[in-house]
């Protein structure tokens, strides 16, 4: 009982967090200088101030900003996050929807590579303190951290794309010859076309995760559970993997939720580098064309990713230690 | 750079100078402001000059690192950018900083419904994708250097808010501040004179990370055509050349991104060194 009381406190925390990212948002947006009808004006030099303000009354932006707020609240409320500014005049969610799955796809492949990846590299560093292994890996570290993403992704597009021709550097899947296709042929087509994006992606990632990996190996190794674990004989296998390792995986877990919407910014210049067209992408145009709804609409779908990113975290925090499993024992 | 080394470091000069990562990430800082302070007398063209007789040259001993696309010198480039990431870090940290700091501070001293509002901020603030707000806001915006600086400042408190916080919450009980208080001193007095100066290492490490940080993004959105707008030089502007050339000229994607490079790397072993030398407690 215990924890559905404090997951029931958790998720109701959300909520204020939630309306004041939309808040923050929406105000920051309408303030700044510039709307959707100067941009389509200037390109039509039939428009007249009449028309405009016609258009302007259409898309409901001749209304004070906060009655502009309450719709979009009130529309949201009823899952309806309206339709797009532009020509086409879509349902943002729509829009959204076909290209979600991309976006997430890319980010739990780089969230696995990295992982896998990240995990082991961080233990073994820490077992092996000072060692030149740790230290190459430190000093590796320190570059991934300073190096640019997408500067790294224009470099492996220029040595596995260019130079040696291994790579497609753009796009999800062939545009010649994807129709008559395998399905076999056609997962590979598409695994090729992802390997780029999802290890660029990756690099942040990897270099913070096997750094906390580390630090976090060293705090448990120290620990007296540890001595006494080899004091009884275990190999030192057992002693790292089942109860150093365990232990140290324990913050990992909050960071792991932190790094969402990292992840998820990143989209943005991942998927304009390699042309994949994502939510990035489409938050990426609708900057472009100032198109409130379809903005406002990405931003919602981005935090609500992040809370529940956050908020699994918290589970699975809660889920592995044993303090709070035992706290709900008591209680049930 | 870590580990068996530190064991029994003190607060001096020579354990400082003791970290050999340190020691080069302070050159490369040095090295990095001289370039930009004397761009004009170091750089061997003038970065705007076109020379359409010498398009997309590969590096050769008239140009170290070639030419771009209007046949402007790219390593003289590549230093009057300096001066713009230097700039954009610098003030955009500033801003971070001053704002993280006042808030931070409020929220550790006060306590209560005052810590409770600004930390809801807080964490609202760090739950979306700084650069999605960041584009938005840009876009929004004429793109400039002056823009850009603002918008990464005003998106970059947060963690030196929660770190002063954290500061001010432990410090705020000591007999210094009882004293100032007993003797009458403002609450604004005893803010920023009393309880600021002891927390000033962490914001310097804070700071020094976050100028890394900053250039990044700024390189980011100048890449992404959002930032610092040409011909002005800026390294992350003179990735969208190497990009659109990435075929023919692969010079132009190298260096702007190496230079990039270097100087994040510069600031962050600094920053760590830094926090080593500082504060001893944090291994």
């Amino acid at each position: 009982m215990d924890f559905f009381l404090w997951l029931l406190k958790r998720l109701l925390a959300l909520v204020p967090t939630f309306f004041g990212i939309t808040l923050i948002s929406f105000f920051v947006m309408h303030l700044a200088p510039g709307e959707p009808m100067s941009i389509q004006a200037d390109f039509n030099p039939k428009m007249t101030p009449e028309m405009r303000q016609r258009l302007r009354a259409q898309y409901g932006l001749d209304k004070p900003l906060y009655v502009q707020y309450g719709r979009w609240l009130n529309g949201l409320i009823h899952l309806d996050l309206g339709r797009s500014f532009s020509p086409d005049r879509r349902k943002v969610w729509d829009k959204i929807r076909e290209r979600l799955p991309v976006t997430i796809l890319i980010n739990v492949l780089s969230m696995i590579l990295i992982l896998v990846v990240a995990i082991p590299l961080g233990v073994r560093a820490a077992v092996r303190q000072n060692s030149l292994f740790d230290q190459v890996t430190t000093v590796l570290v320190f570059i991934a951290y300073a190096a640019p993403a997408f500067w790294v992704a224009l470099l492996l597009m220029l040595l596995f794309g260019i130079k040696l021709d291994l790579l497609p550097i753009s796009g999800l899947h062939s545009l010649m010859g994807y129709d008559s296709m395998t399905t076999f042929q056609r997962v590979l087509d598409w695994s090729k076309h992802l390997v780029l994006p999802v290890f660029v992606s990756a690099i942040g990632g990897l270099a913070g995760f096997s750094r906390y990996t580390r630090s976090s190996m060293l705090e448990v190794l120290r620990q007296d559970y540890i001595t006494t674990a080899r004091a009884k004989g275990l190999s030192e296998r057992k002693v790292i993997y089942r109860h150093a390792l365990r232990n140290a995986l324990l913050p990992l877990i909050t960071i792991l939720g932190l790094s969402v919407p990292g992840l998820i910014g990143g989209s943005v210049i991942f998927e304009s580098i390699f042309a994949i067209p994502g939510v990035g992408q489409l938050m990426w145009s609708s900057v472009m064309a100032r198109d409130y709804p379809v903005l406002m609409g990405n931003l919602v779908i981005v935090s609500v990713l992040t809370l529940l990113g956050n908020l699994l975290a918290d589970i699975g925090y809660a889920a592995v230690d044993p303090r709070v499993r035992t706290g709900i024992q008591e209680g049930d | 750079m870590k580990g068996g080394s530190i064991e029994g470091k003190r607060r001096s000069i020579g354990a400082f100078c003791q970290n050999p990562l340190a020691i080069i990430g302070l050159l490369i800082v040095l090295a990095l402001a001289l370039i930009a302070i004397f761009a004009p007398l170091i750089a061997p063209y003038d970065p705007q000059a076109i020379d359409t007789f010498h398009i997309l040259e590969a590096p050769s001993l008239l140009h170290p690192c070639g030419t771009d696309s209007l046949g402007r010198d790219c390593l003289s480039r590549l230093i009057y950018g300096a001066r713009i990431s230097l700039l954009v870090g610098f003030v955009a940290v500033g801003i971070a900083t001053v704002v993280g700091t006042f808030l931070g501070a409020l929220a550790g001293f006060y306590g209560g419904f005052v810590d409770g509002l600004i930390m809801r901020f807080v964490d609202i603030m760090l739950c979306f994708p700084a650069i999605f707000l960041i584009m938005a806001v840009i876009a929004f915006l004429e793109p400039s250097i002056w823009n850009i600086m603002i918008v990464i400042g005003l998106t970059g408190w947060m963690g030196v808010a929660r770190l002063v916080r954290a500061e001010f919450l432990s410090l705020r009980k000591r007999d210094f501040v009882l004293a100032a208080k007993i003797s009458g001193a403002s609450d604004f007095d005893i803010l920023f004179s009393e309880i600021l100066p002891n927390a000033i290492a962490p914001i310097l490490v804070s700071a020094t990370l976050g100028i890394g940080g900053a250039i990044l993004t700024e390189s980011a959105l100048s890449f992404l055509g959002i930032g610092v707008q040409p011909p002005t030089p800026s390294w992350g502007n003179m990735l969208t050349e190497g990009k659109n050339n990435l075929e023919i000229a692969w010079w132009l994607s190298v260096f702007p991104g190496l230079a990039i490079l270097i100087t994040v790397l510069g600031y962050n072993l600094l920053g760590e060194g830094l926090r080593d030398f500082l504060d001893p407690r944090k291994d």
